[in-house]
């Protein structure tokens, strides 16, 4: 049947997507190789659960909630099998409650983050709003990519053309100042964990537009949008400085790993998080300490 | 028929949610009394319509008690007394029936929820199929004992009746950030954080 037996399955896999004659055996590869649904996705609803992510602690499914016209994302958290089913079923559900909290307290002090639809944390699950855009890791690194290759180039073109960048740094302080503001740390910051969500208003004009406006205006707009914290799976309630460095460096040494080109723009953060957060200051202070000795404070056990 | 089947997604497809709206009811007490005494031909969601602010609030309220009653965690009695404790962010359940439910002379609007599911008999734990009610028989009931007039159930009708400060009050959303910061004139804007605090009170109750 193969006609290739010797070649790797990756390639396969390519070949068969490519060739007409197997296309109808493709979709059969990728459900083969999906997890199964969890019960509450097993419902009917307008459009199927597309798997967007699969992290250590759970899966990621973009679905419909309530009714076909509104998006959500719904993460799910399966048993884990390792684990005294009692003691899984009591971690599951208490993260999963705590989550659900920290979202809705951070909504209701106005922090940009998704609105809980339902959850059941009992069956490990929690349903949450949409949020439409891109992360910001994926926009910062477009913007990079469009930027001058060799260095000579780059210098010159420093320090002049990175205000769209610079001026969504300091959103981002901004964000994480009114997170941290409502006594929450999020556990987890990377540019991974935020979105940027575009703007609804005057969509068509822009677009119209596009044609007439200079390129420097287009590579601006690529970093327009307001910027959404998501993942507070490991968020905590916390009120010390020390947390809130931690939350910093933790972004920080992020940054510096994803985006070294950068690296340099991080300071803009820290200011607008100074200039947006009365603490801002005192926590600051305590990141020189954070950055001195890493993450971890006990060295107890 | 101004009957909507409400297609809520993630809902088992042998449950089937009708849902209708009437202005003006006359007759609050008498439907209200029905409630209190237990008939069973009656069983139904009352809701005042001037606490609900969109389909999509009334959409959350149904989903959590239809999960609830698939899970068999009922909290009341049935899924439709389930349906008027699941619009309360907390976990009074009087209080949810007054706030939410009928009150005599002063509910005017009344929204009515049917759930039909197939209910298995306590003898032999069989499906029972034989009585279930259809859309028509459902709506020939209705109307021959709400006096009111039947409107459809869409977002603009809701905004109607809704009683925003009532909504604020229950939802404690008064003096909230998250709503405060958005300027007055964006009224869309603001009802849209409303919304979403209220689905998410729903959504939290209990934890």
């Amino acid at each position: 049947m193969d006609p290739s037996p010797q070649s790797p399955p990756t390639k396969k896999r390519k070949m068969a997507t490519s060739t007409s004659t197997s296309t109808a055996a493709a979709p059969a590869v990728v459900q083969e190789h999906q997890f199964p649904l969890p019960p509450i996705l097993t419902h009917p609803s307008a459009s199927p659960p597309i798997l967007i992510t699969q992290g250590a602690e759970g899966r990621l499914y973009k679905t419909t909630f309530f009714s076909p016209d509104i998006p959500c994302a719904l993460k799910y958290r399966p048993p884990k099998p390792y684990r005294h089913p009692v003691l899984d079923a009591r971690l599951t559900k208490a993260r999963l409650a705590f989550e659900a909290k920290v979202l809705e307290r951070c909504r209701r002090e106005g922090v940009p983050v998704p609105a809980v639809y339902a959850q059941n944390a009992a069956a490990g699950w929690i349903a949450v709003e949409w949020i439409e855009g891109a992360p910001v890791r994926v926009k910062i690194n477009e913007w990079l990519g469009q930027r001058p290759k060799n260095e000579e180039e780059e210098r010159s073109a420093a320090g002049q053309d990175h205000g769209p960048l610079i001026e969504l740094m300091k959103r981002i302080g901004a964000a994480i100042a009114g997170l941290h503001r409502t006594g929450v740390v999020h556990g987890d910051l990377t540019t991974s964990n935020m979105m940027l969500r575009p703007h609804t208003k005057k969509k068509t004009t822009t677009s119209e537009q596009t044609n007439g406006v200079s390129k420097e205006e287009e590579k601006a707009k690529l970093l327009e949008g307001d910027v959404v914290i998501i993942d507070f799976g490991l968020a905590n309630q916390s009120q010390s400085d020390e947390d809130r460095a931690t939350d910093l460096y933790v972004l920080e040494r992020a940054f510096a790993s994803t985006h070294p080109r950068a690296e340099n723009l991080f300071e803009h953060l820290l200011e607008s998080y100074k200039q947006s957060f009365k603490k801002g200051a005192s926590v600051l202070h305590k990141l020189e300490d954070v950055r001195m000795r890493g993450r971890k404070r006990s060295m107890i056990g | 028929m101004a009957l909507e089947t409400l297609q809520i997604e993630h809902v088992p497809s042998d449950h089937h949610v009708y849902a209708a709206l009437f202005r003006d009811v006359q007759n609050v007490d008498f439907l209200q009394a029905q409630l209190i005494g237990k008939n069973p031909e009656f069983e139904y969601a009352f809701i005042d319509a001037s606490v609900i602010i969109s389909r999509t609030h009334l959409f959350a309220a149904i989903f959590r008690a239809l999960n609830t009653l698939t899970e068999g965690t009922l909290q009341t009695p049935n899924v439709h007394s389930d349906i008027v404790i699941g619009l309360n962010p907390t976990n009074n359940i009087s209080e949810s029936y007054r706030r939410y439910g009928l009150t005599p002379s002063k509910t005017r609007d009344v929204l009515v929820i049917k759930v039909v599911y197939p209910k298995l008999s306590p003898e032999n734990s069989t499906i029972t199929s034989e009585q279930q009610p259809t859309p028509e028989s459902i709506w020939q009931h209705l109307t021959t004992h709400i006096q009111g007039t039947p409107v459809p159930l869409t977002n603009e009708e809701f905004a109607k009746s809704t009683d925003r400060a009532k909504v604020r009050k229950y939802y404690k959303l008064n003096g909230v950030p998250g709503v405060e910061r958005i300027d007055k004139a964006d009224e869309e804007g603001r009802r849209r954080e409303m919304e979403g605090l209220v689905i998410s009170g729903i959504a939290l109750r209990g934890l």
